[in-house]
């Protein structure tokens, strides 16, 4: 079995004008850069993996992940996780509520309270599994997301200019925590960005996304 | 099952109303199985203008409805154009919101208290200043022109047409705007009303056109506040619909069906006027005039804002007084004594009818959240936004005139021997709710941020449970807003609870209104207070609930 995300052949229109094409292995544990210019529809191709793409565009080509065709599975069944600039923390939970409802169903309520606090120090946030989202710092934030993430048992992981909105220290910090544990989890990585540093720092096979169509 | 919603909606909506007009276009022309008439016929029509009366209330059904709207728009774009991001007006905008809700009938009644020959401006300026020491023989209320109706319709349509020009310049970034006229050396109010008037205007122009239709032909605030011989058309329709004689509901059908064309004409006439302002606007924006009038027209816009937002509140106040007093002699300005013996003699009869109340507005607000919350959802997961078009249909319900079609509809259902009461009410009622809800739900809805969906999903999350533990939960402050606004508008039903309750469903509103012609001031004050209540307390439960059940997720409270 093929360990990775590929991505063979996909194609994105936009009312059946052709958009961007992307065909690109992933192996586990590799991170993809997709940069281009805003507009492109880096985030239309996320949409497009995640399936959730907007009707007024449609996609073809096929979306593999550890050899198993997900093109056509429900988004909710394709376990691909994705951060998006913005941490998204549902705000009407608590930081634990958001790491249970990511995390698979089953098992005791002391087993899964336990890996929400195990997961919750391994970034540094030990004990705040009560707290509400909206008291943590930025940095917090992101960790919780990523946790929240990880914890759903992704088997690829998707950036959406994930890092662009924390301030220059708090990105590089949060950014090697990313890509070390999706190293670390062997998870197949692909970032889309506008920075060449977040680039250089994943440190993969990096394409440049032109626009097929000339407006 | 969800797809199906939005094609429900739409019939929950429509189809009484295009019933209702049918069955009215049936009797307009003589044909009444019920009755033992068969059409085709014009003999209704000649009954109807054989009425002496129906010149003058044809007049008073346009000049009331159009003027009312007029003077309401003006005031609201003064105020908007002179204090619009000032703390003075959301100060006036945190004042009228809640008397939004506020039912017609009450407001109506709250203004006649204070503005009769007995009312409290007559008793705080007497003897003083007029000399009276008996209530003066003058038609303040029910004067033949209708004034007393038009302000009892402009200090309610004043808070509607403010919040939406609030909603509506959320899109219109009136700050820019503003400012490079201001720099360009013009005043703030004419600055504004060049620069982001038109385009706020574009946006509120359906709900303008829905306080024309409604102000021509409401029927409670003209029996309160409207002139009498003759009535208007309206009132009239209502009387001849609810004759014993039933062959008066042809000629009543028939007038219906001229209300609607007076409607549409008036709305025709509006959309004209639009054409000839937008014409003499753009001269004047030509003219580069930089506005030399601005400080008194803001002076005048806040007076007038403040007088309608006093008059409701004073009214309101009067009710209460009233519902308390003892005795009350001329020109005292407070009662000579307070005692709860009115509240005890109608009390429990309120109470109860408020419990009807509550069972009807109750049953359609769920209904009507039910298909609103479907159609949304349905939006949402097939992509497809709500066309132009839909929106007008939204709309429409709103614009063909209640006594246009609601005759017809009880018309209707007693030709087919459907038994009136309770349920027709409340479908009569989801026919109001509906478009309410929706349009007090949709932009909050649709501008939740659909990343929270796609994270929820790429987490495992399955669509329902989105909406019910992710999307739901975040939005539940504007969900109860609209339950809210659906209880208020069901509540306020004048027209849908007396015709198609038959006589037999009556609530606080259908009440108190027909407590009006008796003149007890004191149970109408028991009635009117407690309608108002009906209406407010779920707002403020709307305001108190999300804040004490997210108190700890400051997340939800920006």
């Amino acid at each position: 079995m093929n360990k990775g995300l590929i991505l063979r052949k996909v194609c994105i229109l936009r009312a059946g004008k052709p958009l961007i094409e992307v065909d690109h292995e992933i192996s586990a544990g590799d991170v993809l850069t997709v940069m281009g210019p805003s507009g492109v529809g880096k985030s239309t191709l996320l949409a497009y993996i995640t399936g959730t793409l907007a009707s007024v565009f449609s996609g073809t080509g096929q979306i593999l992940l550890d050899g198993d065709d997900v093109t056509l599975k429900p988004p909710y069944a394709r376990r691909i996780g994705i951060l998006f600039q913005d941490d998204l923390l549902f705000p009407h939970m608590s930081v634990g509520a958001n790491l249970a409802f990511g995390m698979p169903p089953g098992g005791k309520k002391t087993t899964r309270l336990a890996k929400i606090n195990d997961s919750l120090s391994e970034v540094g946030l030990a004990g705040y599994a009560g707290r509400d989202p909206a008291t943590l710092s930025g940095g917090q934030k992101a960790r919780v997301a990523l946790v929240r993430m990880l914890l759903s048992d992704p088997r690829a992981l998707l950036l959406d200019e994930a890092f662009s909105r924390l301030d220059a220290g708090l990105r590089v910090q949060v950014r090697d925590l990313v890509f070390r544990v999706a190293k670390e989890r062997g998870l197949p990585v692909l970032m889309v960005t506008h920075d060449a540093e977040d680039a250089l720092a994943a440190g993969g096979a990096i394409i440049q996304l032109e626009s097929l169509s000339k407006g | 099952m969800l797809r199906l919603l939005p094609a429900l909606t739409l019939l929950a909506m429509l189809g009484p109303v295009v019933a209702g007009l049918w069955g009215t276009v049936l009797p307009a022309f003589g044909h009444l199985p019920a009755a033992g008439l068969t059409g085709p016929s014009l003999d209704p029509f000649r009954e109807l203008f054989a009425w002496g009366g129906l010149g003058a209330a044809s007049r008073l059904s346009l000049t009331t409805g159009l003027v009312a709207t007029a003077l309401s728009l003006g005031i609201v774009a003064l105020i908007t154009a002179g204090w619009s991001g000032t703390r003075t007006f959301r100060a006036l905008e945190r004042l009228l919101s809640p008397l939004l809700s506020v039912p017609h009938a009450a407001a109506a009644f709250g203004l006649a208290f204070l503005i009769a020959p007995s009312g409290w401006v007559t008793r705080l300026i007497s003897p003083t200043l007029t000399g009276w020491d008996r209530p003066p023989d003058l038609l303040i209320l029910q004067d033949p022109l209708g004034l007393a109706m038009i302000a009892g319709l402009v200090i309610k349509e004043v808070p509607f047409l403010l919040l939406m020009t609030i909603a509506a310049m959320g899109q219109a970034q009136p700050r820019r705007s503003l400012l490079v006229a201001q720099s360009l050396g013009y005043g703030r109010l004419t600055g504004w009303l060049k620069t982001v008037f038109p385009r706020v205007y574009f946006q509120i122009r359906l709900p303008v056109y829905v306080v024309i239709a409604y102000s021509m032909s409401v029927v409670d605030v003209a029996l309160i506040l409207g002139p009498t011989t003759p009535p208007t058309l309206s009132v009239q329709i209502v009387k001849w619909m609810s004759d014993p004689d039933l062959a008066m509901r042809l000629t009543g059908a028939a007038a219906a069906l001229l209300q609607l064309v007076l409607v549409i004409g008036a709305l025709a006439f509006w959309w004209v006027g639009e054409r000839v302002v937008a014409r003499l606007g753009r001269g004047w924006i030509m003219s580069g005039s930089r506005g030399c009038m601005d400080a008194p027209f803001r002076a005048f816009s806040i007076g007038l804002g403040s007088i309608s937002a006093l008059a409701i509140l004073l009214g309101l106040a009067g009710l209460a007084v009233w519902s308390f007093a003892a005795f009350w002699s001329f020109p005292n300005v407070l009662p000579d004594g307070f005692t709860m013996r009115t509240w005890a003699r109608h009390g429990p009869d309120a109470i109860a009818t408020m419990g009807e109340t509550f069972l009807v507005a109750g049953i359609a607000v769920v209904l009507a959240l039910a298909l609103v919350l479907g159609c949304l959802e349905a939006e949402h997961r097939s992509g497809r936004m709500l066309s132009n078009r839909g929106m007008w249909m939204l709309y429409l319900p709103l614009l063909v005139p209640q006594t246009a079609f609601l005759p017809g509809l009880q018309t209707l259902l007693i030709n087919l021997g459907a038994d009136v009461g309770r349920l027709p009410v409340i479908f009569a009622h989801l026919v109001f709710v509906l478009p309410y809800v929706f349009l007090s739900l949709g932009d909050p809805w649709r501008s939740w941020d659909v990343r929270y969906a796609t994270v929820a999903t790429a987490l495992g999350a399955r669509p329902w449970s989105v909406f019910w533990r992710i999307r739901a939960p975040m939005l539940l402050r504007p969900i109860l807003t609209a339950t809210a606004v659906g209880i208020a508008v069901s509540v306020g039903q004048y027209l849908a609870t007396l015709l198609i309750g038959g006589g037999r469903v009556s609530t606080l509103t259908t009440e108190a209104v027909a407590l009006a012609s008796g003149g007890d001031r004191r149970a109408i004050g028991v009635y009117g207070l407690l309608q108002t209540l009906a209406a407010l307390v779920p707002f403020t439960l709307a305001l108190i609930v999300p804040a004490v059940l997210w108190r700890n997720r400051k997340g939800l409270h920006e």
